[in-house]
């Protein structure tokens, strides 16, 4: 029970993961290739905070709180560049967060931060990830309905034409990086709380691949795709042993194959051979 | 003393940043593709060469086999993985070459072991050469004579012969270039054909210069070639060769004055983004 258990806990962290980096890159079209980095940043704070004594609900919002606030941060700087240096840039973000924790003593270097106080059994954190990708999932239906999302829209499709008709570019652009990364922020205190350690290499360049891997094979875009990208992504490798023991060479050739065959992923598909489009 | 070996030391390491850069730029000003999966090319470089270096023991043999090998398999990747989904959206050829430099670093560690192989015989990495004072090794002398000889060569080739006007051509403008009679595909082919040889050869370098080869060998290198052609202005070969001296040398100093804060990759994309938030465009870069 235990194994599905934190299965299950995973799935919800990462359907969390791939719909918050959705929700910037998919939604309002900024290629992200650092989102690894607000995960830990979530992960590293709430760690910070738990073992100075908070209780973990007071931990995990912080962690948002410091993740979103980097996410703005890292917001300003998609308005000064775009497209492929953008991506270039995100991708700097995630070394140059790594290569700060690693040197940190404070922050335990390499070693990161053991015996994190985790006050829930195995059920409350499974709820507790299932929960909190349920909430974003909702969140993300909403926002694709809302005036933000058209927004959003507007602004991955062509920029300068949204900035004509009186679309505030900037603020939307900085809004998308603030609500996902700090959801981002939100799996990595409840990952920070169960696992009850956390390292430098948990949030690398890898990890952020997987994180795109999972919103690239659901469909860039779309919501229920993503959320279905990210459970395959998942459970994949433990129903096969060989793809646990050879991961990269799967979630490399899947996106490598993914990217080649059918660019709108599983999302894709779906309106290929049934005609409709997922939400 | 001191800090002229650091910035020598960051120059030869700015040498293997160019001639990965290099390719990349050349790549990038074609098709507006970021070639990420050019670190594949670059590692299987440097094991066909170790493996001939290790049969054979000819050096010589072992650089003509991974540039064989390595411009064998660049417009491959050309071939089948970008050209079918050039009409997409840019972040579907990245990913793609994302997926395919991940896969791949399994594929060698499956092919060659997780540990990476040594030189059985390096004179290079053991001869030490004196410069005034300074020492440096064989293969960081080499690393610059290789480094200015092939990047004069392209460059008396893109100025000098049919082919090299062919290519400049295409880059500024692929359909008028088309309409006088330029064969756009076989232009696109010789420059994978180029950019792959540039980085076979400087896997082989690399690893005789750390005297391992190892899978995941080219991934960090690839993300700086990234890192380092958004720098000199995407598209821009001068404006990539300063940006790739520059990195290494930023990287030497910054490892000595920084290394308590910050790690060597961290010190490069720190400095990148520094540059960009100032000059979005890339050093050499036109304002857009």
């Amino acid at each position: 029970m235990d194994y599905y258990l934190s299965v299950a806990t995973f799935a919800g962290l990462n359907v969390i993961l791939a719909l918050s980096l959705n929700l910037i890159s998919g939604f309002c079209g900024q290629v992200s290739l650092g989102h690894a980095a607000f995960y830990g940043l979530g992960a590293y704070a709430a760690a910070l905070c738990s073992v100075a004594g908070l209780p973990m609900g007071v931990s995990v919002a912080v962690g948002m709180l410091v993740a979103g606030g980097f996410g703005i941060v890292t917001g300003f700087a998609a308005l000064r560049v775009r497209e492929d240096f953008l991506a270039i840039v995100t991708m700097g973000v995630g070394f140059l967060f790594l290569g700060a924790v690693r040197k940190q003593a404070w922050l335990g270097a390499e070693m990161g931060i053991a015996k994190i106080p985790s006050p829930l059994d195995k059920w409350g954190y499974a709820a507790l990830a299932i929960g909190g990708a349920v909430a974003v999932l909702l969140l993300s239906l909403h926002v694709r309905r809302s005036w933000m999302g058209r927004a959003f829209g507007a602004v991955a499709q062509d920029e300068d034409a949204a900035r004509s008709i009186g679309v505030d570019v900037s603020g939307y652009k900085i809004a998308a990086f603030f609500i996902g990364t700090a959801a981002a922020g939100l799996a990595g205190g409840i990952y920070a709380h169960m696992t009850q350690l956390v390292v430098p290499d948990a949030f690398n360049f890898v990890q952020s691949v997987t994180i795109l891997a999972m919103v690239v094979v659901g469909g860039i875009g779309s919501t229920l795709g993503v959320v279905a990208g990210a459970v395959l992504l998942t459970l994949m490798p433990e129903m096969f042993r060989f793809i646990n023991d050879y991961k990269l060479l799967v979630y490399g050739g899947l996106l490598l194959l993914v990217m080649r065959f059918s660019p709108e992923g599983l999302a894709g598909l779906v309106h290929r051979v049934t005609g409709r489009r997922l939400a | 003393m001191f800090y002229l070996e650091l910035l020598l030391v960051g120059l030869v390491w700015g040498c293997t940043y160019a001639m990965m850069a290099l390719g990349l730029t050349l790549v990038y000003g074609l098709l507006r593709i970021l070639h990420v999966a050019q670190a594949t090319v670059f590692t299987l470089g440097a094991y066909v060469g170790l493996l001939v270096a290790n049969h054979t023991g000819s050096l010589a043999g072992a650089f003509v086999a991974a540039a064989l090998a390595a411009g064998l398999l660049g417009p491959l990747v050309y071939r089948f993985i970008y050209r079918p989904i050039l009409d997409k959206p840019p972040f579907v050829a990245l990913v793609a070459s994302i997926g395919l430099l991940i896969a791949m670093e399994d594929g060698f560690r499956l092919l060659f072991g997780p540990y990476g192989l040594s030189f059985a015989k390096n004179t290079w990495f053991t001869t030490a050469v004196g410069f005034g004072g300074l020492s440096l090794n064989l293969v960081q002398v080499w690393i610059a004579v290789a480094a200015v000889v092939l990047l004069s060569l392209f460059a008396l080739f893109a100025t000098r012969t049919r082919a090299g006007v062919a290519w400049r051509a295409t880059v500024s403008d692929p359909s008028i270039a088309e309409s006088f009679g330029v064969g756009v595909s076989g232009v696109r082919h010789t420059s994978f054909f180029i950019a792959s040889v540039l980085a076979g050869v400087a896997g082989v370098l690399v690893g005789l210069l750390n005297n391992l080869v190892e899978p995941g060998m080219g991934s960090v290198i690839s993300y700086k070639g990234l890192a380092i052609i958004v720098l000199g202005g995407l598209g821009n070969v001068p404006g990539t060769l300063l940006a790739s001296l520059l990195l290494g040398v930023v990287e030497s100093f910054g490892t000595v004055y920084l290394g308590k804060l910050l790690d060597r990759d961290a010190i490069a994309f720190l400095f990148l983004i520094l540059v960009l938030m100032i000059r979005p465009q890339g050093l050499l870069g036109k304002a857009r």
